[in-house]
């Protein structure tokens, strides 16, 4: 069986560079190993669905990338960059802010809570970041902004505040802002897990579709098998911290190879 | 007797003076309060240690003898002299803010570590999340507290007639040593400070509800726009043909 590693680099397109790379990283939180050495790498415009029981790494995967949290120990690399550290004089230092705030522009996120900002009227929770972080002139970001948010069905709701919207609707509003910004990798952690179960169906048609219209590359970590079934072109099942086994999803969801596999997608599926 | 003219000539340049001193201090504390409460949460460890020390220092000093200290003390000590109402604007602003700043410290800490994290993944900067994220959600809570130390504030600010500002309750007792008119000059004295303090609070209502409006909290708003769940799904729809 190939590696991890290996297996994301041979299902990587013939242009498809690696566009995310862990090496090594170790995470702990106290005395627990959330992350243990873990290798793997994702290549440009792929999608990787991460699953496996609760507690066994794959949200602090997600957390890692979007430098939510730091590892304890080894590196991971967005486009070529250290996301954490920096190259000085040869030798790899903790890299400052300016630094990881220049790299994580190539990552957007979006969270199982939405975390839509409250004070913000729907249009610009998703206009904000563009005009004051990328800098971009208001009318730009505006226009932006109201092709996003017609893209995920919510043209009507342009002036509400997001206490005014439902679970589902708040969440496309999440996906819009993060892709206002442009993002290289969008992280998808269990968009759906804090929806009701009427609201998750809107919430993975517009994810679908941006998944199959667009050369995004995402991570997700979701419990909707049938979703991760549909849109990925690579699973990795995680237990304890490691890659338990890795493939494309006809593969992993018929005839996985691990044991540990097996058990877990029987109490999902 | 209390005439017309005790009333024009002393008691109105007394409100005045206490509305001056009032906002003057507010003014200040507001600003040693937003300073203060920041820092108590700074990333340094040395800057939230100083700030802590303030907070602690002037929490603890008694804003009177901390105006005398200055109007009468600080002259003698280092040859310079304040304007007493300058004094008495910075020993009220100086200890309301550090009871401030408590107030700005919990208000920030109670924003969800969620949207520091929302902020993060979106690049804004530290600052850019303080001002455009945490702050605006804050600033609602810190509305109710801060009324309270401004009324506190402005019935303190009676301390400033102890060192010669001819405030309201200066001129209260002016008026009695020349007229011994005790009861009616205190019982009026008892009056200013409650009309001035329920318009403080009226005022502060007013722009607490504003201030709840623009994070979405207004409950008039809320009750006029209810969910809409039922409408799910069609808006998905039409998003996969608008592409």
């Amino acid at each position: 069986m190939p590696s991890p590693a290996e297996f994301a680099k041979s299902t990587s397109r013939a242009n498809g560079s690696e566009l995310v790379r862990f090496e090594k990283v170790t995470k702990r939180y106290g005395d627990v190993t959330v992350l243990d050495e873990l290798d793997f790498s994702v290549s440009t415009g792929k999608h990787v669905t991460l699953i496996g029981p609760s507690g066994s790494g794959k949200t602090t995967i997600l957390r890692l990338l979007m430098t939510l949290v730091r590892p304890d120990e080894g590196t991971i690399r967005v486009d070529g960059d250290y996301l954490t550290h920096e190259e000085r004089g040869g030798r790899l230092i903790k890299a400052g802010e300016k630094h990881v705030r220049e790299v994580r522009k190539k990552i957007g996120m979006v969270f199982q809570q939405f975390n839509l900002f409250p004070n913000m009227r729907v249009l610009r929770n998703v206009m904000e970041a563009p005009v004051h972080v990328l800098g971009l002139p208001k009318d730009e970001a505006e226009q932006r902004a109201r092709e996003l948010i017609e893209l995920v069905g919510l043209t009507e709701h342009l002036d509400k505040y997001p206490t005014q919207l439902s679970g589902g609707q708040q969440q496309r509003v999440a996906i819009a802002r993060a892709l206002a910004m442009r993002p290289q990798v969008l992280l998808l952690d269990e968009v759906t897990s804090a929806l009701d179960p009427e609201l998750v169906q809107g919430v993975l048609d517009v994810l679908r579709d941006i998944a199959h219209s667009t050369d995004i590359t995402m991570l997700v970590v979701t419990h909707e098998m049938s979703f991760a079934r549909d849109i990925s072109d690579a699973v990795l099942m995680f237990d304890k911290g490691k890659i338990v086994e890795s493939g494309p999803p006809d593969k992993i969801f018929s005839e996985p190879e691990h044991q540990r596999t097996r058990d877990f997608l029987s109490t999902v599926l | 007797m209390m005439t017309e003219g005790m009333f024009t000539n002393y008691f109105l340049p007394g409100i005045w003076i206490t509305i001056q001193v009032t906002l003057y201090s507010a003014a200040l504390g507001l600003v040693v309060a937003f300073a203060i409460g920041r820092l108590r949460a700074s990333r340094l460890w040395i800057v939230r240690f100083l700030a802590g020390c303030y907070f602690e220092i002037f929490r603890g000093l008694s804003a009177l003898i901390l105006m005398f200290w200055l109007v009468f003390a600080l002259p003698v000590m280092f040859r310079w002299q304040l304007v007493p109402l300058w004094a008495a604007v910075l020993a009220l602003g100086l200890t309301y803010g550090a009871y401030g700043s408590e107030v700005v410290r919990g208000a920030l800490a109670a924003v969800p570590a969620a949207q520091r994290e929302a902020g993060i993944a979106l690049g804004f900067t530290r600052f850019q999340r303080l001002r455009r994220i945490e702050l605006p959600q804050a600033w609602p809570e810190m509305l109710p507290p801060f009324n309270n130390l401004l009324i506190e504030l402005l019935k303190g600010s009676a301390l400033v007639s102890t060192v010669t500002v001819a405030d309201m309750t200066f001129a209260g007792n002016l008026v009695r040593l020349g007229s011994n008119e005790s009861a009616p000059i205190y019982t009026l004295l008892l009056v200013l400070y409650f009309v001035m303090a329920f318009l403080l609070t009226r005022g502060m209502r007013l722009l607490e509800r504003r201030a709840k409006a623009n994070v979405g909290q207004g409950r008039l708003r809320a009750s006029l726009a209810p969910r809409e769940e039922a409408g799910e799904g069609h808006g998905a729809l039409t998003a996969g043909g608008a592409r």
